[in-house]
């Protein structure tokens, strides 16, 4: 395979699978993913609509108060033997979202889309650390991300705030105007728990548009949250705020006028009058056009593709792209594709675990899980990088120091041994090899496969090669 | 070594859900069993069976000379490896036969080619697809042709018309340790990753998760076989593979590694079979040998004729070495370099087979071995 058909198959898409050469243009192969990607492929429009996934994280709540109250009883050593079904019928569907994930990536034709699915749920990070979300994060990429990854940045931006999964894990659905009708009733009655919370505001500031250290102040934090209050989750939020949520949907996002902070609002030199659920359609849109925005993104992506300190050419490039066309993704991935330096055949990036067990099971040409759904999660949490639950709203780190440790190489190379077992005896890894890798095969590597004393032992190597273990 | 994780039964479920194993028999009719067991990589002959008793080993295994002449001498001309205190006990018993200077049909020095010429028996690499023991067992009555490889994928030798069964027990998260040090060649260049590995390596050796080679394995395994080759549902003919083999730096001590294992095995089959053991043939071969003189690593490379064995309760020729010795001076070997194959595999395999199963030497060469004449 020539060199720009495998960077254009390994460094722009999930990974190379037996004989998918793109032929004379790969350029062209990859600008044609825009048109061919599914959205809304079969196995991930089978996963269970966003109602029932509220409803059920509604039956863990209420589950969760039973037990509580059981245990306050005589009945306490009982109450903690209590089955949870509701509890574990919401991770079914976390099992469910993250087997429908894999086994899209495992068999997209267009594993470019798949890769900025990956790319954008990454940059906007919700973490089913937050037991909250369990049942949530799948749908969240599934509803928020993928229809919107060929759109503009702003539809991306709102519908991610907007998914009651970012709103619930960063705690915008409880987050109330100091000053709003409902603050100034429960005020009137002594009670001081509710108010502003700025979680979301500053994460969609410093991780989702601005970038962190650049154009924004903590006044301009306070700000935001303020004008984003009134935004929640219908249905879900504390029993005094559901009354106020009658009339929307369970589960969807909806904008509550009574718990919203009126006034005029000033954030990053702009000023908003009108208030209400306008004025942050109207923030939101300012920041996602924002110059430190087009930075920050243009900054992400080179970084994602091409190197952990990407060539200042590069996103220069890609920063004049989002600033000319308000943030058209279209047209950015098509400036990151005729970048020669995209292009450059060095391989400066290290696989993510996600993206290097994805990788692999592609160039042995498994186009399905063998298993249980639950494999694809376990395998995962085993490699160290589950899916949906990074530490932080930051997202799982993309830099080579974020994953390449002595610990988590060893788990690849057994990983790779146990993949190369499910190959073994039907792909010989001396012709896979070239076929997969293109002119990143080395010299050293291709020895060293050709000597392997084994069939599976080769197709081992091939997985681990520090050419396979880079893109 | 022997990979660990084909070994042990109960182990960890983790990401082994990958692959179910399988296990189905039929009922039994008659007690005669095989068992192959494959040294994928290339085992050293000269160091297993080792020709102390030619002239010129000494001078050409340099170093490794000393430790070769420590083992059980069988003859005036050949000593057996020390890590084989059971073969050499089997041996006095007129339990075990050793076969030197064999080769298959291969005459070129890759692993994967000779591996599939042993296997399938065919006049080239991937000229067959079906396997010797694959064809074997159409020779054999019902009850005696179940078949059973110890691995997730059916290895070539049993592959064929005839269904054949495989199991690969549960296994630990870790990698073999042949695989790890290949590994570690594979990064040696590269300024990431060697440190990296290497760091990873010593951590997981203090913690002990890394098999150390120590031949624990081989009794897990020969244990293992023998309980799935148990009662009148279990079954008669399996194949084992072994890794590890392939020594080209530091052979002495990896080389002894191995080779415990395999006498481990070998001594668990004979105590778990039980009475089964009189009716019982082992068979353990290579797809090559390694080259006569030591290389600059203390190890060995490619190279042609190798050793094979033979155990069992009631081997017909039991105690004895079949070689036609040709020698190991300048002017005998072949190409320069390797021992000089005088007999062929297919021939070992049907004379101790034919006598085990009571078919007749020729029939058994032409529907076994039909491309060897």
């Amino acid at each position: 395979m020539r060199n720009d058909e495998a960077i254009a198959l390994n460094r722009f898409g999930l990974g190379a699978t037996p004989g998918s050469a793109l032929g004379a243009n790969p350029h062209k192969a990859l600008l044609n993913q825009f048109d061919s990607f599914d959205p809304r492929p079969p196995l991930i429009a089978a996963q269970p609509a966003r109602a029932e996934l509220v409803s059920a994280l509604s039956e863990v709540r209420e589950e969760k108060q039973q037990r509580k109250a059981a245990a306050q009883t005589d009945m306490a050593a009982d109450a903690e033997k209590t089955p949870l079904p509701a509890r574990r019928a919401v991770r079914k569907d976390y099992v469910s979202a993250v087997h429908a994930r894999l086994q899209t990536a495992l068999s997209s034709p267009t594993s470019f889309a798949e890769r900025l699915v990956h790319f954008w749920a990454n940059h906007f990070a919700v973490s089913i650390e937050k037991i909250a979300i369990f049942g949530l994060a799948g749908n969240f990429e599934f509803e928020a991300i993928r229809p919107h990854i060929f759109g503009r940045f702003a539809n991306l931006l709102h519908a991610s705030t907007y998914h009651p999964a970012m709103l619930l894990y960063l705690d915008q659905a409880q987050s109330v105007g100091p000053n709003s009708k409902i603050a100034q009733r429960v005020g009137a009655r002594g009670k001081r728990d509710i108010g502003l919370n700025e979680n979301l505001a500053r994460e969609i500031l410093e991780l989702h548009t601005l970038g962190d250290r650049s154009a924004y102040s903590q006044t301009d934090v306070t700000e935001f949250a303020r004008a984003m209050t009134g935004l929640t989750v219908g249905g879900l939020g504390r029993a005094r705020f559901q009354r106020l949520t009658g009339n929307s949907k369970p589960g969807e996002a909806v904008f509550v006028e009574a718990m919203h902070e009126p006034g005029k609002r000033t954030i990053v030199g702009q000023t908003y009058a009108q208030g209400g659920e306008k004025a942050l359609g109207a923030i939101l849109s300012d920041l996602s056009t924002n110059r430190a925005t087009a930075r920050h993104i243009a900054t992400k992506l080179a970084r994602h593709f091409v190197a952990d300190l990407p060539p200042a050419t590069l996103v220069a490039k890609l920063e004049a792209s989002f600033l000319k066309t308000g943030g058209d993704l279209p047209s950015l991935y098509r400036t990151l594709i005729e970048a020669p330096e995209s292009w450059a055949p060095q391989q400066a990036k290290f696989k993510n675990p996600w993206e290097w067990t994805v990788s692999a099971l592609r160039a042995l040409g498994v186009t399905e899980m063998p298993g249980r759904e639950q494999a694809a999660v376990a395998l995962f949490n085993q490699m160290g990088q589950p899916v949906w639950k990074p530490g932080s709203p930051k997202g799982y780190g993309d830099v080579a120091a974020d994953w390449a440790g002595p610990a988590g190489l060893l788990r690849r190379v057994e990983t790779a041994g146990r993949f190369a077992r499910l190959a073994a005896n039907r792909v010989d890894a001396r012709n896979l090899a070239p076929d997969i890798l293109g002119d990143a095969l080395t010299k050293t590597t291709a020895e060293h496969i050709a000597r392997a004393e084994s069939p599976e032992q080769g197709l081992a190597l091939m997985l681990v090669a520090p050419e396979f273990l880079r893109r | 070594m022997i990979n660990r994780r084909k070994l042990i039964l109960s182990g960890l479920a983790g990401a082994g859900t990958l692959l179910a194993p399988r296990i189905a028999f039929a009922a039994a009719e008659t007690d005669r069993r095989f068992i192959f067991i494959i040294q994928r990589g290339a085992a050293d002959g000269l160091a297993i069976l080792a020709p102390t008793g030619d002239p010129a080993f000494a001078a050409a295994r340099g170093d490794l000379a000393a430790n070769a002449a420590s083992g059980a001498k069988l003859d005036s001309l050949f000593t057996l490896h020390p890590a084989l205190a059971t073969g050499a006990e089997l041996f006095r018993n007129k339990q075990a036969l050793f076969a030197h200077a064999i080769a298959s049909g291969y005459r070129e020095r890759s692993h994967f080619d000779g591996q599939n010429m042993l296997e399938t028996a065919g006049t080239r690499p991937y000229a067959r697809d079906d396997g010797w023991i694959n064809r074997l067992l159409a020779l054999l009555p019902k009850g005696e042709s179940k078949a059973l490889a110890l691995a997730t994928a059916i290895p070539p030798a049993l592959r064929g018309p005839v269904t054949v069964s495989s199991y690969a027990p549960s296994r630990l998260p870790d990698a073999d340790s042949a695989l790890l040090e290949r590994v570690a060649m594979l990064y040696a260049e590269d300024a990431q990753l060697a440190p990296l590995w290497s760091s990873a390596v010593q951590t997981e050796a203090m913690a002990g998760a890394v098999d150390p080679g120590n031949g624990r394995g081989g009794t897990a395994t020969g244990k293992l076989i023998a309980s799935l080759m148990a009662g009148a549902d279990g079954a008669r003919v399996a194949m084992v593979e072994t890794t590890g083999w392939d020594t080209h730096i530091n052979q002495e001590g990896r080389l002894g590694n191995v080779l415990k294992g395999i006498d481990e095995m070998i001594a668990a089959l004979r105590t778990d079979l039980g009475p089964a053991w009189s009716k019982t043939v082992i068979l353990v071969a290579t797809e090559f040998g390694r080259t006569v003189h030591v290389n600059g690593t203390r190890g060995t490379d490619h190279g042609t004729a190798s050793a094979a064995m033979l155990f069992g309760g009631s081997l017909a020729k039991g105690g004895r070495i079949n070689a036609d010795w040709p020698g190991l001076a300048a002017g005998q070997l072949y190409e320069s370099r390797d021992l000089k194959p005088t007999m062929r595999f297919e021939a070992l395999v049907t004379e101790a087979l034919s006598a085990h199963y009571g078919i007749e030497p020729e029939r058994f060469r032409r529907t076994v071995f039909p491309d060897y004449a």
